[in-house]
């Protein structure tokens, strides 16, 4: 019956805060599911870092801009019988709207699969969904749709504040917020109506302090109706669900308000009509038995990837499923593999959410929570007691535990906690801790200030309890500290014992990890699926088989400057270890990724990334070789700690790590090699780098080493900056002579012996703009032929020389004619997907296969590709209140796509979906900065600026930085640096390139290697 | 007090933990999946005489409230659980049990003993610790049972069932005072002409502990009485109609408990879960030659979850339609069977 189906897929466009990672999961089971149906499966997905953009995944791949003009194109081309546009987040909702109010849908006559754009809409808009709730007798905060300013008004007469202020149709709640005044509610307002694609507001009285939680529904077209998952923040009401820890299943809710929620998702479901998943956020009053509807997302979401994560049921591939027609109760459970889908999942064991955030990047950014989502990942894990779940996510989320909570906080003022506390900040949970431990609160005192249920403080409190009675003689302490989440270190921190000496004792007394395995069903049915946690009590239920097989290390939480990309490199991994013969196991932590999906690796484990919990499994699965390339910085650092214990690194070493990150020795393998270099050095003190500086003369570049995204870096004009940055330094540092020049960057294989270089890519931003949010061209556009030559050899030359074998990235700054190497990542780089996708070869299988150690024939000559492909990096600065959205050595970009293009000019760069297409179609024009003259044709600012029909704003120095914030909040590019501006200059009249499916760019590419 | 205890299975298996409270104790083994309504449970006559497991980790986290509990008592005979949760408010669960004075262990390895149950099936265990006092809890429905006959009125009473009580569920009666019905409660072995006496409008035959053949004397009279008025079953209610009629009951390997069984209303082919507790099943084949016929079946092992008759007014249901704990969907049952007591039609609704 759907062997004729042809069906478009919309993914999510690229990684945004409120909008990360787990729109792959989700959109990749869809195709796959579709296809295994019978299914044609046409793909529009403007991220090239995704697995669900591979040329496998659907049959026709488009890479393109997330606007109506370009999905109306591919409509055009492919004639899809079907849409399906619930998997790929709020982006591929509102695409799907738009088309159909463009008559796109009824034009080619595309038909919705799943839940209709009625129903999304009725969940969508502010007004409808509460006019649908009222009709469902559904209890709701007073509330009311506002489109002007003097509405809000009225309804401050009315209600007073303190109201929220949700905008219509926007990720993660842009612009959104709690309004305690009435001038901040007249601010949130207007942010909000701007930010807003239908300028709608929705002002509600604000429940702050009711409990918070979600239910994941599934429906199908027959009316079966099932709860997957439960959901209980620890936070109360106020905290973005995004933002807060969660605990799955609830936790501090009877079974009587259990059921009420459960039958009333089951009403508000089956009334709207969904079918396949729905999310529904509930608001519990803390004591009387009463709630309200916070939200209905009719869709799959970052809440439903958690969930399916957590039970093991897959969410998105039933969603999709249903979408297609089938029951159920007709759809086998894909877990126990006995029982069918049409059941409701229990769990014995509970798991942690808790969210990672940016602020490390931004010192001095607005770290307070609120219903504006700022958080960029999450990590997830399982334990037996809520102690267990909350610590393991903590330490997989990087929370500092010293032993419990982060050292600074021992002997801060309390005033400062209480801040952290009441604001709230991302710190409000090891605050409290702190304050719990120096006894300057209560339980009961936080109970009343926090409205935090006493259940999760008396957790707290336990913690405390356990640290302080932690004994190293006796088993029993230790295994009690054990069962409650405490690593070793933490144990040997507080005993004042060494971590060894722990793992010695615990030896002796046999007491270790238990891996039990995620089936769905708390143990009633036998079940196989090879999905397992870690805890420390019961019985392990894995078996290591005798075949030879590969641990991959993933990278663990979304980070700026650590993002799907390396979920993608992770998941290819995995499939060319399975090609090659090896048994894989898949070690990470982040619940929105294709890597933690359980069909992915033969056996995966849910752990935190840390030496500790990885060598566990290890040694569970009695392995010994360990894959840590393509994880991320968070993989690489964990590799000479698992050397040290014996495991072999797939590859590489930690010496060769180590020889390109010291500079001193990395300098010396380029100076042997006869290759130029950065003048720099690594200093120790501060006198070293105060001599040093004033040797190699400013302006200078000094950051500290293995860190992700730039983090704690520097550019240097001169000394006083130097004495400025000085309090913040942690020695060693990495100092450098700053070089303006061009940036060239390339991904190589190497098997040890030679080494491959694909493509050159070409930085359009000059030197100092962090190369992951610059705007890359691959092949480059105006680099000489002699040039790339000469960039190709040196990289040669580099892979020839370095003990390593696999995927490394080289960056390069060429000046005057002189080539510099300022950095060679010895791991897969944020690019390589992005460069597979572009050469269209099997660059990660190449590196797999050279690193496990068998042959592999890499071309000799880079590729000679008939066009370029253009890198833009997507950003999410309006969400991080005061971050500059100026570009520098520090990256904030979360997310890119990619275009294609004949000449290496795209005006996509600055088209790339609906709200920067809105904004380049306006006749308006460019405002230019101070000092940003001779960057283009824009108007000289003026003190009485206003950005509101401003498309561009030309901006460098350091003092216009609130207006580069304001400008953000308008909408407009900001382009900090000339190069990019000229580049704008060019483009901003160029029409749109026509679409076209990856697999004709890859019939071209067969061409001229053919021919 | 706590001392350190254990679960001995009639298999020899054996389970160590820390007992709390002093009493050990014997009964069937039996584990419940469901991840809330501990209170409920504790309290649900269906339970009387059985050892408990919890297959969720930590049990006490919302404390309890007398409200929410289904009988006047915990019922169980003991308790098996990994954490006895402190919820951080004085409501508590332990306090609770240890007044009650039934045994807990706890830091049970549950899993693996819900491992060994589901392959070596349901039976009798021993919760003891080296020093304590063996105690014989009284099981069976007679234990359960109200002891004189009671009626509860309600205002504006639309009709009179009188149910056959063989460890009824508060939530059940609730449910029926809910729809209007005045109920009578009467001691499971009152005598048809008492119950005629009462003039009711219909019959609810309860759910209970134990092993249903503990009624085969009362078959005939069961009979009688389901022939002759409007007639609903629930679990233990639903196995002796089935036999009263002609069916066939076993054991199960390991019984249903939890709150998340999915079923299928054979008529409108709807699936919906419902809550279950029950160790003995109708055997499907034996519907056959009997006078009833199959309403539901369960959807992961076929098994039968209610029947009807096909000409008189007698629908009989394995699962628990009053939910407490668990899916409240089900609570139609309850709304079809006052139908049929007024002599109207509903519609099946899921």
């Amino acid at each position: 019956m759907l062997d004729n189906k042809k069906v478009m897929v919309i993914g999510s466009g690229p990684i945004v805060i409120g909008q990360a990672a787990e729109f792959d999961y989700s959109g990749t089971q869809a195709c796959q599911t579709l296809r295994e149906a019978g299914c044609e499966v046409i793909l529009m997905n403007s991220n090239p870092a995704t697995i669900m953009t591979d040329p496998l995944t659907a049959d026709h791949v488009y890479i393109e801009a997330m606007t109506v003009e370009k999905a109306t194109e591919i409509i055009g081309r492919e004639r899809p019988t079907h849409l399906l546009a619930t998997v790929g987040g709020q982006t591929a909702l509102n695409l799907a709207l738009s088309l159909e109010e463009a008559g796109v849908l009824e034009q080619y006559g595309v038909s919705l699969l799943g839940t209709s754009l009625e129903t999304i809409r009725d969940g969508e808009d502010r007004e409808r969904f509460k006019q649908r709730m009222i009709e469902l007798n559904q209890p709701l905060p007073d509330s009311q749709t506002i489109e002007t300013i003097e509405e809000l008004e009225e309804f401050i007469e009315n209600h007073g504040v303190t109201l929220v202020i949700r905008p219509a149709f926007t990720l993660g709640g842009t612009g959104g917020g709690i309004a305690t005044t009435k001038e901040q509610a007249r601010t949130l307002a207007l942010n909000g109506l701007q930010a807003s694609p239908i300028s709608q507001c929705l002002v509600e009285v604000s429940i702050a302090g009711y409990k918070e939680v979600e239910y994941e529904v599934m429906r199908d077209a027959y009316d079966t109706t099932i709860i997957v998952c439960n959901m209980e923040n620890i936070d109360p009401v106020g905290v973005h669900t995004g933002d807060s820890v969660v605990f799955a299943p609830i936790q501090s809710i009877s079974d009587q308000m259990n059921q009420l929620l459960r039958t009333e998702s089951r009403r508000i479901v089956s009334a709207l009509g969904v079918i396949g998943g729905c999310n529904i956020q509930f608001a519990i009053h803390p004591t009387e038995h009463r709630y309200f509807v916070i939200e209905v997302n009719p869709r799959v979401s970052r809440s439903s990837a958690l969930a399916s994560k957590a039970t093991g049921y897959p969410i998105a591939k039933l969603a999709t499923r249903l979408a297609l027609g089938e029951r159920l109760d007709d759809c086998i459970n894909p877990v126990t593999k006995e029982t069918m889908a049409s059941f409701e999942p229990a769990l014995d064991y509970i798991t942690a959410k808790v969210p990672c955030f940016p602020f490390d990047l931004f010192p001095g950014c607005d770290r307070a929570l609120g219903t504006q989502m700022k958080a960029t990942g999450e990590s997830m894990a399982m334990g037996k007691t809520l102690e267990e779940a909350l610590q393991k996510a903590w330490r997989g989320a990087g929370v500092e535990q010293a032993p419990l909570y982060p050292a600074w906080m021992r002997d801060v003022a309390c005033e400062q906690l209480w801040k952290e506390i009441m604001t709230p900040t991302d710190l409000r949970l090891p605050a409290m801790l702190a304050l719990l431990d120096r006894q300057e609160t209560t339980q009961e005192e936080l109970a009343v200030k926090t409205s935090i249920h006493p259940l999760f403080l008396a957790l707290f409190g336990r913690l405390l309890t356990i640290r302080d009675g932690l004994d190293v003689t006796s088993v029993t302490s230790i295994q009690h500290a054990k069962q409650h989440g405490f690593t070793d270190q933490q144990i040997a921190d507080i005993t004042g014992v060494t971590t060894e000496t722990i793992r010695d004792i615990r030896m002796v007394h046999g007491i270790h990890p238990v891996f039990q395995m995620i089936d769905t069903c708390a143990a009633e049915f036998a079940s196989t699926t090879p999905y397992y946690y870690g805890s420390w009590s019961g019985k392990t239920e894995v078996l290591p088989s005798n075949q030879k097989k590969v641990a991959v290390i993933g990278a663990g939480p979304i980070r700026i400057g650590q993002g799907i990309e390396f979920d993608y490199c992770s998941v290819h991994a995995v499939r060319a270890l399975q090609r090659a013969g090896y048994e894989t196991i898949m070690i990470n932590n982040n619940p929105e990724t294709v890597s933690t999906d359980f069909e992915v690796a033969d056996r995966l484990y849910v752990e935190p990334l840390t030496v500790e919990d990885v060598v566990h499994v290890l040694e569970a699965e009695d392995c010994q070789d360990v894959l840590v390339q393509f994880g991320g910085q968070t993989a690489i650092s964990l590799a000479a700690e698992l050397e040290k214990r014996g495991y072999q690194l797939l590859g590489t070493t930690s010496d060769t790590i180590d020889a390109m990150e010291d500079r001193h020795r990395f300098y010396d393998f380029l100076d042997r090699l006869d290759i130029h270099h950065i003048p720099g050095e690594e200093v120790m003190t501060i006198d070293a780098l105060k001599q040093t500086a004033t040797r190699l003369g400013y302006p200078l570049i000094v950051r500290p080493s293995y860190v992700i995204g730039g983090k704690g870096m520097h550019i240097l004009k001169d000394e006083t900056m130097l004495q400025d940055i000085l309090p913040s330094l942690t020695f060693p540092v990495l100092l450098d002579a700053y070089v303006a020049g061009q940036e060239f960057e390339v991904d190589c294989i190497s098997n040890g012996t030679t080494s491959y270089v694909p493509v050159i890519m070409e930085q359009i931003e000059a030197a100092g703009v962090h190369s992951g949010d610059s705007t890359m061209i691959l092949p480059p556009k105006s680099a000489t032929v002699e040039l790339q030559d000469a960039i190709e050899r040196i990289a040669k030359k580099i892979g020839q020389h370095l003990p390593y074998r696999g995927a490394f990235n080289i960056q390069f700054v060429v000046t005057d004619q002189e080539i510099y190497v300022l950095e060679i990542n010895p791991r897969a780089s944020r690019t390589l997907p992005i460069v597979a996708k572009v050469t269209g070869q099997p660059l990660l299988e190449w590196a797999v296969q050279a690193a496990i150690g068998q042959e592999v024939n890499l071309p000799s000559k880079r590729m000679e590709l008939p066009f370029h492909a253009v890198k833009t990096p997507v950003f999410s600065t309006l969400k991080l209140t005061h971050v500059d959205p100026k570009t520098g050595p520090i990256m904030r970009s979360t997310g890119e796509t990619l275009q294609w293009t004949e000449n290496g000019y795209a005006k996509e760069r600055f088209l790339f979906d609906e709200t920067t297409k809105r904004l380049m179609t306006k006749p308006t024009y460019t405002i230019a900065g101070q000092g940003t003259e001779g960057w283009g044709q824009g108007i000289p600012i003026t003190e009485d600026v206003s950005f509101d029909a401003c498309v561009a704003f030309f901006s460098y120095v350091a003092e216009e930085k609130v207006l580069r914030e304001q400008a953000l909040a308008k909408g407009v590019h900001i382009i900090t640096e000339k190069h990019l501006a000229e580049y704008y200059e060019v483009v901003r009249d160029d029409g749109s390139i026509p679409v076209k499916p990856l697999s004709e760019w890859t019939i071209k590419q067969k061409e001229w290697v053919e021919g | 007090m706590k001392e350190q205890g254990a679960l001995t299975l009639a298999n020899g298996e054996s389970y160590a933990g820390e007992l709390i409270g002093t009493s050990s104790v014997e009964g069937e083994v039996v584990f419940f999946t469901g991840m809330t309504g501990y209170q409920e449970v504790l309290t649900d006559p269906s339970y009387r005489g059985q050892i408990l497991v919890f297959t969720y980790p930590l049990i006490g986290q919302y404390g309890i409230k007398q409200e929410e509990s289904e009988s006047h008592q915990i019922q169980v005979a003991g308790v098996i659980v990994q954490t006895l949760a402190n919820n951080g408010t004085k409501t508590d669960l332990a306090d609770w049990l240890a007044e009650a004075d039934i045994p807990v262990l706890t830091g049970v390895d549950t899993r693996s003993l819900v491992h060994q149950l589901r392959e070596a099936g349901d039976q009798l265990g021993v919760i003891e610790s080296a020093v304590s006092k063996k105690q014989h809890q009284a099981t069976g429905i007679a234990a359960v049972s109200v002891e004189t006959v009671k009626t509860i009125d309600v205002p504006d009473a639309v009709g009179h069932i009188v149910c056959l009580d063989y460890g009824v569920k508060k939530s059940m009666i609730e449910a029926l005072l809910a729809r209007q019905m005045r109920v009578t409660i009467v001691p499971f072995d009152t005598a048809t002409s008492v119950i005629e006496g009462l003039k009711p409008d219909g019959l609810l035959f309860s759910n209970g502990p134990g092993n249903p053949n503990q009624l085969e004397p009362f078959l005939p009279h069961i009979k009688q009485l389901a022939s002759h008025y409007p007639t609903l079953g629930i679990c233990m209610g639903h196995q002796i109609i089935a036999k009263a009629f002609g069916c066939t009951i076993t054991k199960q390997h390991h019984g249903h408990r939890g709150a998340n069984h999915p079923v299928r209303h054979l008529a409108s082919n709807r699936v919906f879960m419902t809550s279950q507790n029950h160790g003995y099943v109708v055997e499907a084949k034996s519907v056959e030659s009997s006078e009833l016929v199959t309403a539901y079946e369960h959807i992961n092992d076929g098994s039968v979850e209610g029947l009807v008759h096909p000409s008189k007014p007698i629908m009989t249901v394995q699962f628990h339609p009053e939910a407490n704990p668990g899916p409240t969907e089900a609570m139609v049952v309850f709304d079809q069977f006052v139908a049929s007591v007024l002599k109207q039609e509903v519609a099946y609704v899921g």
